[in-house]
């Protein structure tokens, strides 16, 4: 049995979230989901285009939601992995459908471009949930071959999937617990993560880097604290927040945090008994390799390991001197030395 | 005193001028004119340490009419879009997208605040006329050279690792309907200061 969906991949699939791209293509396979790429598809702005013009950004996002029109068969139901693009597109459907004046001049915009969209055509799912919804975990739990038994991961939803939530089809907009539900379907040992839909920082860590610091320290502060192996994300923004910036975020600190962040794709394709080649698994920055082969699950060198050892690049923590230079530090760990 | 300096600018006579301006700028119900000013919004932002004025300090000054201290304030710049006030706010006010009227009317009206984020959304936004898709390397290349310098010696290594582990294209992907694209947000422009026209002499 397929299941057809209507798929907007969004930019960074083909780029620094090519690791999400690959392995759903393996989780697709395996669950028998069709994902119909729209085509010639276009940015849907991020954060940013709602910030210079809202009619611009909506005209964006209506060009693609026009396209999705134009192509459904069998499905309307629009799907995006990241949850910046799926809450853009939710987002313009939404005031589309519900506020008449965008609908009039979103659509008169593209009628330059000789395109129009109707209001309600397409229904707009982040990945997760029409992977938690429309295939059903029994589904994925019997597709499980490999149980991650003894993986213990930190389910972070982030921010979008379950906020704003347009259609308010989210009771729990802060502690949803469907993330953690999937990934015990998969065997792993899920932690109760009270920062699961925290924010990564977004772009601050591009406009203002301190606050984009302290936001990952949160997250991967609370999940070393928990024990946790790794963190699981469904957005290429937290992903490449959380692994690209914890170096940075480590020297800003002065810690020594050592947090693999993994797609729950990646997670679902190790448990459906796919390789970590396939997967994309080595191409974080943060290697989850340590992790994966203490529950037996072998990670090929994409690139000289970290260290001669082959041990991943983390330092054992140092104690804190109580006196010394005045260093920065948090009211937390101030309350520690004393 | 706000707008001292200005005094040729068309600054609004009336409270509330500058309210019903923002309320009609944010698309939907902004729902703005019902804050109760509890500070919900500010107490649940994980960005408000960084901001000039907390959100229930700007929608106060909102309401003041204190158009030119509120366009240049980084608050609505700083804003992470994470929705936590949106959905914690008891008068249920649309915080993010009054956040985004904020800064599109700054925009419009060439006024600024002392932050790299504006210029980062115009960097974004132009790649996306340019390509009508984004273009990570790019964007980052150009923002850090411009704003962060001292910050590259520091991200080397993590800009190693993100080139050689194939996650960095260096290539922009053009769409094939870049022109149609073009001319879809030319016309959204046109229509928009039409619109914007329209509401100044009502």
């Amino acid at each position: 049995m397929t299941a057809t969906f209507l798929y907007y991949p969004g930019c960074s699939m083909d780029g620094s979230a090519k690791a999400y791209a690959s392995s759903l293509e393996v989780v697709c396979r395996v669950l028998g989901i069709d994902l119909e790429e729209i085509d010639d598809w276009n940015c849907c702005g991020a954060s940013e285009y709602f910030s210079l013009s809202q009619a611009k950004a909506h005209a964006l996002i209506g060009r693609n939601l026009a396209l999705a029109e134009q192509q459904r068969n069998g499905s309307s139901t629009l799907v995006a992995p990241c949850s910046l693009c799926y809450v853009n597109l939710a987002k313009t459907e939404h005031y589309m459908r519900t506020d008449r004046a965008v609908a009039s001049s979103v659509n008169a915009a593209l009628e330059a471009g000789g395109l129009a969209y109707t209001p309600g055509a397409v229904k707009v799912r982040h990945l997760f949930e029409v992977v938690v919804e429309e295939i059903g975990l029994d589904a994925v739990h019997s597709a499980v071959t490999r149980p991650l038994s003894g993986l213990k991961v930190a389910p972070y939803l982030g921010c979008l999937v379950t906020r704003p939530d347009y259609e308010g089809r989210w009771a729990s907009k802060e502690h949803p617990v469907a993330f953690d539900r999937l990934l015990a379907s998969l065997g792993a040992e899920v932690v109760d993560f009270p920062p699961r839909t925290d924010c990564c920082g977004g772009h601050m860590t591009q406009i203002g880097p301190s606050t984009g610091f302290e936001l990952i320290r949160r997250l991967v502060d609370a999940a070393d604290r928990l024990g946790a192996d790794m963190l699981v994300t469904l957005c290429p923004m937290c992903q490449m927040n959380v692994d690209a910036y914890q170096g940075e975020m480590n020297r800003h600190f002065h810690t020594h945090h050592h947090m693999p962040i993994l797609f729950f794709t990646q997670l679902m394709g190790l448990a459906f008994g796919a390789e970590a080649h396939a997967l994309g698994i080595g191409s974080e920055v943060v290697s989850a390799r340590h992790a994966l082969e203490r529950i037996g699950i072998e990670v090929p060198v994409v690139e000289p390991p970290p260290d001669a050892a082959g041990r991943p690049p983390a330092r054992p923590k140092r104690e804190k001197k109580p006196q010394g230079l005045p260093m920065p530090a948090m009211p937390e760990d101030a309350e520690v030395v004393r | 005193m706000p707008g001292s300096g200005h005094v040729d600018a068309p600054s609004p006579v009336r409270e509330g001028d500058f309210l019903r301006e923002i309320v009609a700028a944010t698309e939907g119900d902004s729902r703005l004119g019902c804050c109760i000013q509890c500070g919900t919004c500010g107490g649940s932002c994980p960005s408000a340490a960084d901001m000039d004025h907390t959100p229930r300090m700007l929608f106060a000054m909102i309401r003041a009419g204190l158009r030119d201290e509120v366009l240049r304030s980084s608050t609505p710049w700083m804003c992470v879009s994470c929705y936590f006030c949106a959905v914690r706010c008891p008068q249920e006010v649309h915080i993010p997208d009054v956040m985004y009227a904020v800064k599109a009317i700054a925009t419009r009206d060439g006024v600024m605040p002392d932050s790299t984020a504006p210029d980062f959304s115009r960097t974004f936004v132009a790649n996306i006329h340019r390509y009508g898709r984004s273009f990570e390397v790019g964007l980052a290349a150009k923002h850090y050279l411009r704003h962060y310098p001292l910050r590259l010696p520091g991200m080397a290594p993590m800009g190693i690792a993100m080139v050689t582990k194939g996650r960095m294209g260096f290539t922009p992907h053009r769409i094939r309907g870049v022109a149609g694209l073009r001319a879809i947000l030319a016309r959204a422009e046109e229509l928009e200061r039409v619109g914007a026209g329209r509401e100044v002499s009502a």
